[in-house]
């Protein structure tokens, strides 16, 4: 479903991929290889060559704001600009999926933990039904229930939307949990097989 | 009160002797600003001395060309002036070329517009009211452009993160900015808005106690002084929607990502 092709980041080899709906890729590598240029080149935050499609539809053929709602970019670091939690929702979310109840769409966000606000920016991007998710360490300032929570909300959407995922992050056994079979290793420049057959 | 009493050079030197008294005083106490002082008030006589001999030139002539060059070299000093305002530095071409664009819209434009068809001078070109009112339209709306301008640039560069967080979500570049720019349009305006609120009880403008001086009957002088705050808040106002238009425009490429490298001139670091 989504297709990359020859995505040229300065200083690495071309990257080219697909993935089939409802597929979870990984990504792994020291910090500055490139993981976080990848998936801005993906979400076409940066000007950078080569072609990414979901199923027909090319970064070309429509508005980068239309095509960022499609492909959503999950920053390491949430930014919120204003004073409380709800404005900065632009449809519903499923805010009990993550543990919170109604009453956080009146919260300071200046008063939120950096693990809350980690969480509610996951809701916020599938607030906007994504059909690709860069997930760029989503979970990296999260403790272990609410890491186990994500993943499962994450496997959730892709199976109920026949979304893609691609999933950066430092452990190994994160990666080898939430990939369908594969993870891409920067560090080597390889795929690395954890499972034999993608589970749906 | 009817004709302005003429100031002789003996007149002026009077002047001078309270400057120098100043300088006497000061150089006595070592307050160290003597050599400024004594440099910056020399800098005034001869500027001023040359201006008037052009504008008498200018006055006698009343040359369209000349004009339009003497206005130029306005136009020029006034962008200028805006671009040495911003506390970062700006690709020079870019920086001049919006500059340049935003102030013939808050002042060239205003200008022709009060000269045809509101104050109605015949030619319209007359120097005694095109250049003066050219010259308070410039560098009173620069002000305002300037102010605007540097805020967008620092605030957007301050919230980079922020702005292409909301990109990530599917906002479009004018949706990203778009508190920025409300902020932005606040920071040009409040000057002339204070200024207009303050005429009269707080402050006697400079040009209305001007014309007072040379003799013009009060009333007469606050009609052109309302005249002028007018314009002044219309040329600021449309001068600052101009530069926050422009810049804005050069912040963003036209797949709508944020683009520093092509309105700055140091080098912005790589994400």
């Amino acid at each position: 479903m989504l297709k990359v092709h020859d995505i040229k980041i300065p200083g690495l080899a071309p990257i080219s991929f697909e993935l089939a709906a409802g597929e979870c890729l990984g990504v792994s590598g020291d910090s500055g290889c490139g993981k976080t240029r990848l998936l801005r080149a993906i979400a076409d935050m940066d000007e950078v060559e080569g072609s990414v499609c979901i199923d027909e539809l090319c970064r070309p053929d429509v508005s980068g704001a239309e095509w960022r709602k499609q492909v959503a970019l999950l920053p390491a670091e949430s930014q919120w600009w204003f004073d409380t939690v709800a404005p900065h929702f632009a449809a519903t979310a499923n805010l009990a999926a993550l543990g919170f109840g109604d009453e956080v769409a009146h919260w300071q966000i200046s008063r939120c933990s950096s693990g809350e606000k980690q969480r509610l920016s996951i809701l916020r991007m599938l607030a906007n039904r994504p059909k690709v998710l860069l997930l760029d360490e989503p979970t990296a300032n999260l403790d272990v229930e609410n890491t186990r929570k994500v993943e499962m909300l994450v496997a959730e959407y892709l199976a109920e939307n026949n979304a893609v995922a691609i999933w950066v992050s430092h452990n190994r056994s994160q990666l080898e949990r939430v990939v369908s079979e594969r993870y891409f290793d920067f560090s080597k420049a390889a795929m690395v097989t954890v499972k034999q057959s993608t589970p749906s | 009160m009817n004709t302005l009493i003429s100031l002789s050079a003996y007149d002026l030197m009077l002047a001078a002797l309270l400057v120098l008294a100043l300088v006497g005083l000061v150089a006595r106490m070592n307050l160290g600003i003597t050599q400024q002082l004594v440099i910056a008030a020399i800098r005034t006589t001869v500027q001023l001395l040359l201006v008037g001999l052009v504008l008498k030139q200018v006055f006698e002539s009343a040359q369209l060309s000349l004009i339009a060059l003497i206005m130029l070299v306005m136009l020029t000093v006034a962008a200028w002036e805006v671009l040495s305002r911003q506390k970062r530095k700006i690709k020079a071409f870019w920086g001049f070329a919006i500059s340049v664009i935003s102030l013939f819209v808050s002042s060239f434009l205003i200008t022709l517009i009060a000269l045809f068809f509101i104050i109605g001078t015949d030619p319209w070109y007359t120097p005694q009211y095109a250049i003066p009112l050219l010259g308070m339209l410039l560098g009173n709306t620069m002000n305002g452009i300037a102010l605007g301008m540097d805020r967008l640039i620092q605030t957007a560069w301050q919230q980079r993160a922020v702005i292409e967080q909301r990109l990530m979500l599917g906002q479009t570049a004018i949706e990203a900015i778009r508190e920025i720019r409300h902020e932005s349009m606040r920071a040009g305006m409040i000057p002339i808005i204070n200024a207009m609120a303050a005429a009269g009880i707080v402050s006697l403008p400079g040009m209305m106690t001007g014309q007072i001086l040379s003799g013009t009957e009060p009333v007469e002088a606050v009609k052109y002084q309302i005249l002028i705050m007018f314009l002044i808040t219309a040329g600021t106002g449309f001068g600052v929607i101009a530069v926050l238009h422009l810049i804005s425009k050069r912040l963003f490429d036209a797949r709508d990502r944020l683009r520093f490298d092509q309105l700055l001139a140091e080098k912005t670091p790589d994400y």
